[in-house]
């Protein structure tokens, strides 16, 4: 049973070396997609790929301006319901952890965390679609404000809680009113935990495709109309990188490299945040 | 002077109880969203619920054009590409776990790794698709060449791949919190016993972390169950099932979820478009249960 000690160290050695290989290995993956994806797409990128819309097949040219506009307008109406409802439901499971209602809405940002987003899909199709008749940017929209709405909890209830209750205490004892306490005290101190928690919901739905399937769809050609269908960048890749044509896959690339920047950016800004706050704390 | 300041407080009153109303509306909107989630999943599907029963989970045969559906071909597809997944995926998720939990927890190098596993799970599944597809696919293609298998490309294999790379933060992350988390007097202990690194790691923190590092392959299979674009590209989706085990493995196949994906948008009469949405219900209900038993698992390993 028990091995010399020039044996188990060896056996040590070679157990570390094989966990340091894995846990490397892991990262090739990652950095040639990344690589591939800068190749393929820098080139399609220039003023003309930003501002025109697609082109049909066999012509060169064209652009993705209709997916960056719609991705845009769809995340910000997004953003301006979700924001407002996560932080407020944020507050309240932070401010109130042992009531009912609390341990309920928590079990459901629990279940909406690991709904899968077709599912959201489908049931936003139900939800708006239907009813309104049509496929439209505002069915994206709520879509998209559902699958950001768990994550905006979450950090913001985290973040608060993380606030030392003197704070509140200090406030209150000076007679400010409560609702005045946490939102002039309380949130501007868990600003940038609540901030981070709005940029990483971002990076996470820009990119989502699945729930757009069966809401906004896609659209060919320039369009505002919130109640019309409207393009996104995920939703352009899928569609052009389906497709059989060259140039379209080209244009496909290209938009792939512009939402990989997106998304990149945005974590990266979650990530100053995080850190600057976590300095400040 | 006084009639002033009950003015001004009963104003302050009023608002303070409509902000602590505001509260209670945004977490009861929560919870209406899932039951209204869950009402419309059932209600949609009750049409192929009450005309297939309970046999259209069995059903062999998806053949819209002929009226017939079964439900068979898709949770075999969706079982395969996860489990194969997590095969994969686990023993990466593992060593990230033990490498920066226990190897090296702190100092750059374990920083940028922590970061790029980050990344990792930041990219978005559309561009996994979209590069497997023109990437993968001709190097499984070739592989299936040599192996003397039909040379599809796409299928079930192909998107597991994919899907175990995707799925791998989600383990790991969880996992260097968990082994983070250990006590250092229990692995001084052993330490002082005489014992090496790895005995420490298999004997003590194993054992230790070991029902939270479960709950972590239960959030990745949720995750995988749930994963529609990058698979939806790169399966193939055909809703035939194959006859020997090599071509299910590796011939195209299709999943719930990338099933949804293709034909809802196509579904022209009601019960078609209802037996879609029954394996959206399935799928509901299965994500859910496994989210949820892993949540449970690491709410009671953390407060322990």
């Amino acid at each position: 049973m028990e091995a010399k000690i020039g044996t188990r160290n060896i056996k040590s050695l070679i157990f570390k070396g094989v966990v340091i290989f894995f846990a490397f290995v892991i990262t090739i993956p990652l950095i040639i997609v990344l690589l591939y994806i800068i190749k393929q797409g820098v080139t399609e990128v220039n003023w003309h790929f930003l501002t025109h819309v697609p082109a049909p097949p066999g012509e060169k040219g064209g652009g993705i301006s209709n997916a960056l506009v719609g991705s845009f307008i769809m995340v910000l109406m997004a953003s301006v319901v979700a924001i407002p409802v996560g932080i407020f439901a944020g507050i309240y499971l932070s401010e109130n952890p042992r009531t009912k209602l609390a341990y309920y809405s928590g079990l459901c940002v629990d279940i909406l965390q690991g709904v899968p987003s077709i599912v959201v899909g489908i049931v936003v199709y139900f939800w708006v679609v239907k009813p309104l008749g049509t496929f439209s940017a505002i069915a994206g929209s709520i879509a998209l404000a559902i699958m950001m709405l768990p994550i905006i909890i979450r950090s913001t209830e985290q973040t608060l809680k993380l606030l030392p209750d003197s704070l509140k205490e200090a406030a209150l004892s000076l007679g400010v009113p409560y609702h005045r306490v946490i939102l002039k005290v309380i949130v501007p101190c868990g600003f940038a935990g609540i901030l981070s928690g709005i940029t990483l919901s971002v990076a996470r739905v820009i990119g989502e495709t699945a729930p757009l399937l069966f809401t906004a769809l896609g659209n060919n050609f320039f369009s505002l109309k919130i109640t019309g269908q409207m393009e996104s960048l995920p939703h352009v890749i899928f569609t052009y990188a389906t497709s059989p044509y060259d140039d379209w896959h080209d244009l496909a690339w290209g938009a792939s490299f512009i939402l990989l920047v997106f998304v990149l950016t945005l974590n990266i800004v979650t990530k100053v945040i995080t850190r600057k706050w976590k300095i400040q704390l | 002077m006084e009639n002033k300041r009950l003015e001004l407080s009963n104003s302050q009153l009023k608002w303070e109880i409509l902000f602590k109303r505001i509260l209670i509306a945004m977490s009861i909107i929560l919870v209406l969203i899932i039951i209204g989630v869950l009402i419309t999943l059932i209600l949609e599907s009750m049409p192929s619920i009450k005309s297939l029963g309970i046999g259209y989970l069995w059903g062999k045969v998806w053949d819209p054009v002929q009226n017939i559906y079964g439900a068979y071909p898709f949770l075999v597809g969706t079982l395969l590409t996860s489990f194969i997944a997590l095969i994969i995926s686990v023993p990466f998720s593992y060593a990230i776990a033990i490498y920066l939990g226990e190897y090296n927890p702190k100092g750059w190098l374990s920083d940028l790794l922590k970061n790029t596993i980050e990344l990792i799970a930041a990219v978005p599944s559309i561009i996994y698709g979209f590069w497997g597809l023109f990437v993968l696919v001709p190097v499984i293609r070739t592989l299936e060449i040599n192996l003397h298998i039909l040379p599809y490309g796409v299928g079930i294999f192909t998107a597991s791949i994919v899907l175990a790379v995707m799925i791998i933060p989600y383990g790991a992350s969880l996992g260097i919190t968990l082994i983070r988390m250990v006590p250092s007097p229990l692995k001084e202990g052993a330490y002082a016993l005489g014992a090496t690194r790895f005995e420490v790691i298999r004997n003590v923190i194993m054992p230790y972390t070991r029902t939270g590092l479960f709950a972590g392959v239960l959030l990745s299979l949720g995750r995988a169950l749930g994963e529609t674009m990058a698979v939806t590209m790169l399966i193939g989706n055909t809703s035939a099932i194959a006859s020997t085990f090599k071509d299910i493995i590796f011939g195209p196949g299709n999943t719930m979820a990338s099933v949804i994906a293709n034909e809802f948008t196509e579904a022209d009469h009601t019960l078609y478009l209802s037996a879609l949405i029954e394996l959206g219900l399935v799928l509901f209900f299965v994500t859910v249960v496994i989210n949820l038993i892993g949540k449970r698992i690491i709410t009671r390993f953390t407060n322990n």
